[in-house]
């Protein structure tokens, strides 16, 4: 018996031509005739445009033409996911500034030249006048009186108001409960930094008026149909290509003026057209995470009963709506608020406000991480009231472990989990008993050592298509792929998803190695261009492993289902007594007699010799749309020591047990665990986009912006559990934000433990030397601890 | 990341040098202070005068003391077996610039000419009494550290002179420590502290110190300096020390948007602490 493949730590296939440089990435394809554009770009946060001026821009060397916003006869950019009941405002957002710009980095005009650097030097001479007017950034200030207006249709600055939960029942709770413990919790903005920073290139062909897009996207299909919307071309006309796509982390999802942009430009002067961002214009203009100021509260009993939570949200959405914002801040929210917790009362406000600030959208977790550690930050405050141990109050609220569904107050059902192994699998690496023991040692000494504990679980593999109509995302949230055999035996996966970073090329080979039995190494998976690959809403919301696997899964079984009944036919044998293994079919009791997979799919291509009724060819397709999403869960737990005398915190040690079903390749699950904690540890520590009070983005390079770093962390400390999903094929679940979620209150309350000695309760995040330090010298001015 | 367009030229000899940098050059070493802020079209010079393949710019000379020619490397500094014997700091400090790659081309005279008040080796630079050799189109001149420095990205330079080399007199039988707080971020130091400690048996003779880092330039800390020198090192004199260094950059205090002013004085206390342990400990 051979290594199974499924469940092999295989090295990425994706890793080669990555590290070799070999990739080729969309700023990589060269074009003949090529133009490049220049983005003239707002430098206030808001502002009437009085004037423009391009003359100089246009007279210098090498410029072919400079477009304003009265020039580009783009349809605006869509918002796409319309949040129901929550009184939805999308106020226009044109590919380029009209009138007013409403962020710094709003595009106000562009130049087309024959070189980039000709091209940057006309867009800086172009000459703007602007009428400067008050900017607003916080998202509570914008949302309250005398706030600056950015959209005249959007009233009070206010997008939505979504409200989840009676109102009056979480009143009841509340009023009724022991303890009741509240904190104003900020969610910092965050800057998503993929490696590769955006980049689009169009080329249009009047004659057959079809218009190419290569671009960083997550998601081909779905920018298809925006550039169709925006541009006025059929659909069909319009072919996306995602070629290497050096990470996204959500920031890759949405369609941005930019993309319009090169199309429209392609267009209208019949040349090629490319943009490429720099890290500068990427800090500023790419979409960021998080920016939430949250009033949380929670309600227990005196013996550890956990009662409810509510909380009222003011998530800033930036200058116009990005394209999936509203469904960040409330349904990927506040549907998380029960945890993995037995908690019956449930009740979020989310008040999606504009501001001055760049947009923001999905960002790796994408509301889950900013529920989870609303969660986990009150249950250690419901600890520290009712003087219990923190780990002590959650197992005493842990839902108990069940395999197929259990519903919650926020009406999710999650599918399997198994909450109280993962968490007293993560105790015993940790050694939590001993450590208290060990922090109260050190406490003598003057050393501050704290432990932060999180049990979390998240709703992934987005989603049923009937939930994300109910929820209003304008589009569906299945999947499709085709598992294609050549006549020589070797497999093509096309699949509608897209990639780029995952290792999926690798899982996804995976799991069509163990349906059907060829080896992984003759498996290509093709994804990313619109015209090569089937209809998919992309890869996001960990649902590529869930749901394309599963499409894939399904359409291996197709494959193997027909390969049995030809095998059958071609040894003459009743399909009732073939047995496969290992890619090879044979009859009962005649083990000499045996038909390859490969053998199968050679006789299937040429179709000499098929039983009646059976078509040619050995390819199957497969739409899965998964009846329900699925729900990884695990603890966490992060170790630290804060040095008193500096406020600076070393992160000792990092235990992580997650659970995302069985593994496909555990080598690439904890690849993108050490990922997500590493994000999601430096929201926690250092990540924090900040800005003056005009607007102005100060964290604009990453001298400034403190993007984590491999010496910041210890060796991971992994464990695993191991619950199928009862409703995938193969029973998996997603894990690529998991880290992220799981991580940022970890880290954060094990901070907040080391220093309530001294008496500190609370810090905004990130949690800074300077700022840990300024607590420490604020609560010790207030007496200190205890 | 797109430069405004300039000329290129390389230099080979320094009166060439001199002759080609005009009113609107810049001399280009390294690269590595220059090149991103004309990435960032914060700069944008006309001319670059190349002075890297200048042979008599570059390479170390322990002579008594140390020169060091303003085109040699950071990594070449921090290796040198001549300047960890004669003053350990400056290899201390080189060798926390940056990272390898850019030890590897950034050069001494580059990151001095630059001044950026939180790099490395001026603070050290400052504290042992260091000579910064200079070359216009008048001739030859010298001028000690702490007055080459003026302030935030100031020096004394005049348009189109040229800093040779730094000479630095024998610390060898000094006690020396460059002990630095790296901002997160940058890794640039939020401060520095460099101390240069001469020891007659438990006593300290004479004590040099100065932070950067905190401040808008690398500054020479006069009040530490009294608090050590003639102690034991005792913890009251350290202490004392640590109080007294804040004092001594209260008025060249500098910080950013996450490291304030105020703490990043305060730190300058903690380091200075740190620093006298590591120079005593070796």
């Amino acid at each position: 018996m051979t290594t199974r493949i499924f469940g092999s730590g295989i090295k990425r296939r994706e890793d080669p031509r990555l590290i070799t440089g070999e990739a080729r990435y969309t700023d990589d394809i060269k074009l003949p005739g090529v133009l490049h554009m220049a983005v003239v770009r707002s430098p206030y946060a808001h502002a009437n445009i009085v004037g423009i001026d391009s003359s100089a821009a246009e007279a210098m060397e090498g410029v072919v033409a400079v477009f304003t916003g009265d020039d580009v006869d783009l349809a605006g950019i869509p918002t796409a996911w319309l949040i129901p009941d929550s009184d939805l405002k999308t106020p226009e957002h044109p590919a380029l500034a009209k009138g007013k710009v409403r962020y710094v980095g709003d595009g106000v005009a562009i130049v087309l030249a024959d070189d980039r650097y000709r091209a940057q030097d006309a867009a800086d001479a172009v000459v703007v006048e602007y009428e400067e007017l008050p900017a607003v950034i916080d998202p509570e200030e914008a949302a309250g009186e005398g706030a600056p207006l950015i959209h005249d249709d959007v009233e009070g600055n206010i997008a939505f108001r979504w409200v989840m939960g009676d109102r009056d029942a979480s009143d009841a709770v509340f009023n009724s409960a022991d303890v009741v413990v509240s904190e104003r919790i900020l969610q910092q903005r965050l800057l998503p930094t993929a490696m590769e920073p955006r980049s689009a290139m169009a080329q249009y062909n009047a004659a057959t008026q079809e218009l190419t897009l290569w671009c960083t996207s997550q998601n081909p299909h779905i920018h298809r149909f925006i550039i169709s919307a925006v541009t006025g071309l059929n659909e069909n006309k319009v072919r996306v290509i995602a070629p290497e796509v050096g990470g996204g982390f959500g920031s890759k999802i949405p369609c941005y003026p930019d993309e319009a942009l090169v199309s429209w430009a392609a267009i209208k002067l019949g040349v090629p057209v490319k943009w490429t961002e720099t890290r500068s214009e990427n800090y500023l203009i790419t979409i960021h995470g998080r920016d939430h100021v949250q009033h949380v509260e929670m309600a227990a009993s005196n013996d550890g009963k956990l009662l409810g939570v509510r909380a009222t949200v003011y998530a800033g959405m930036g200058g116009y709506l990005s394209t999936a914002a509203p469904g960040i801040p409330t349904i990927l929210h506040g549907l998380l608020y029960v945890g993995p917790y037995t908690m019956d009362s449930v009740f979020c406000e989310s008040i999606g406000v504009m501001t001055n600030g760049t947009p923001t959208d999905a960002y790796r977790g994408a509301g889950r991480p900013e529920a989870t550690f609303l969660l986990e930050r009150m249950v250690d405050n419901v600890a520290r009231a009712i003087d219990m141990d923190p780990v002590e109050l959650r197992r005493k609220n842990l839902i108990p472990a069940f395999e197929d569904g259990y519903e919650v107050a926020t009406t999710l059902i999650y599918d399997s989990g198994d909450y109280p192994t993962a968490f007293e699998k993560a105790l015993d690496m940790a050694g939590y008993s001993d450590f208290r023991q060990a922090q109260a040692n050190a406490l003598a000494s003057g050393r501050y050592l704290g432990i932060g504990v999180t049990a979390y679980t998240e709703m992934c593999g987005l989603g049923p298509s009937q939930v994300a109509g109910a929820v209003g995302f304008q589009g569906g949230l299945w999947e499709s792929a085709t598992v294609r055999v050549t006549p020589t035996g070797k497999v093509q996966a096309l699949i509608g998803a897209s990639p780029h970073g995952q290792g999926s090329e690798t899982t996804l080979a995976q799991i069509i190695a163990e349906e059907l039995g060829f080896p992984v190494d003759d498996i290509e998976v093709v994804h990313g261009d619109t015209t090569e690959t089937p209809m998919g809403w992309g890869t996001y919301g960990s649902r590529t492993t869930p749901v394309t696997g599963a499409a894939l899964a399904h359409a291996s079984r197709k494959l193997k289902d027909k390969a049995r009944v030809l095998a059958a036919h071609l040894m003459e044998a009743n399909v009732d007594d073939i047995e496969y293994a290992d890619g090879s079919f044979s009859v009962r009791g005649s083990p000499d007699q045996a038909q390859s997979i490969q053998d199968v799919a050679l006789m299937a291509h040429l179709a000499w010799n098929m039983p009646e009724g059976m078509d040619p060819g050995f390819e199957e397709s497969q739409f899965y749309d998964p009846p329900n999403f699925v729900y990884p869960f695990g603890t966490h737990i992060a170790i630290v020591e804060v040095d008193a005398e500096t406020g600076e915190v070393e992160l000792q040690r990092y235990i992580a047990v997650d659970d995302c079903g069985p593994q496909i390749n555990p080598e690439i699950v904890a690849g993108q665990i050490h990922g997500g904690v590493v994000q999601g540890a430096a929201q926690a520590l250092c990540e924090g986009a900040i800005y003056s009070d005009d607007g102005q983005l100060l964290t604009g390079s990453m001298m400034d912006y403190c993007m984590p770093k491999a010496d910041m962390f210890p060796n991971f400390e992994l464990g695993e559990t191991v619950t199928p999903s009862p409703h995938h094929p193969v029973g998996v679940k997603g894990v690529g934000e998991t880290g992220t979620i799981a991580s940022t209150p970890t880290v954060y309350n094990a901070v907040l433990d080391a220093l309530a000695p001294l008496g500190v309760k609370q810090i905004d995040m990130p949690l800074t030397s300077a700022k840990v330090w300024g607590a420490i010298q604020a609560a010790s001015a207030n007496g200190g601890g205890n | 990341m797109w430069p405004n367009t300039f000329d290129y030229a390389r230099a080979g000899s320094v009166d060439e040098a001199l002759a080609l940098i005009g009113d609107e050059g810049k001399f280009l070493a390294g690269g590595h202070s220059l090149l991103p802020v004309m990435k960032l079209r914060l700069a944008a010079p006309e001319q670059l005068v190349d002075i890297g393949g200048i042979d008599s710019l570059r390479g170390i000379s322990a002579n008594g003391g140390l020169t060091i020619g303003a085109t040699t490397t950071h990594a070449e500094i921090a290796d040198s077996a001549d300047v960890r014997a004669i003053c350990s700091g400056l290899a201390s400090a080189c060798g926390q610039v940056g990272d390898q790659a850019v030890r590897n081309f950034g050069t001494i005279g580059g990151n001095i000419a630059h001044a950026d008040p939180a790099s490395d080796p001026p603070t050290v630079l400052v504290a042992c009494g260091a000579t910064i050799n200079i070359q216009g189109a008048g001739g030859a001149r010298s001028v000690g550290a702490e007055d080459f420095f003026v302030d935030l990205f100031e020096t004394d330079l005049e348009d189109g002179e040229l800093i040779t080399s730094v000479s630095l007199p024998d610390c060898s039988d000094c006690q020396c420590a460059y002990v630095k707080f790296p901002h997160p971020a940058s890794r640039y130091a939020i401060v520095g502290v460099a101390v240069c400690l001469k020891m007659d048996g438990g006593t300290c003779a004479q004590a040099d110190v100065a932070v950067g880092g905190a401040t808008v330039k690398a500054v020479k800390c006069g009040g530490a300096e009294a608090a050590l020198a003639g102690s034991t090192l005792d913890d009251a004199a350290v202490g004392a020390a640590a109080e007294a260094v804040k004092a001594d950059i209260a008025d060249w205090l500098a910080g950013d948007i996450a490291y304030p002013e105020s703490y990043r004085q305060q730190m300058a206390g903690v380091f200075l602490r740190r620093a006298i342990a590591a120079a005593t400990t070796g």
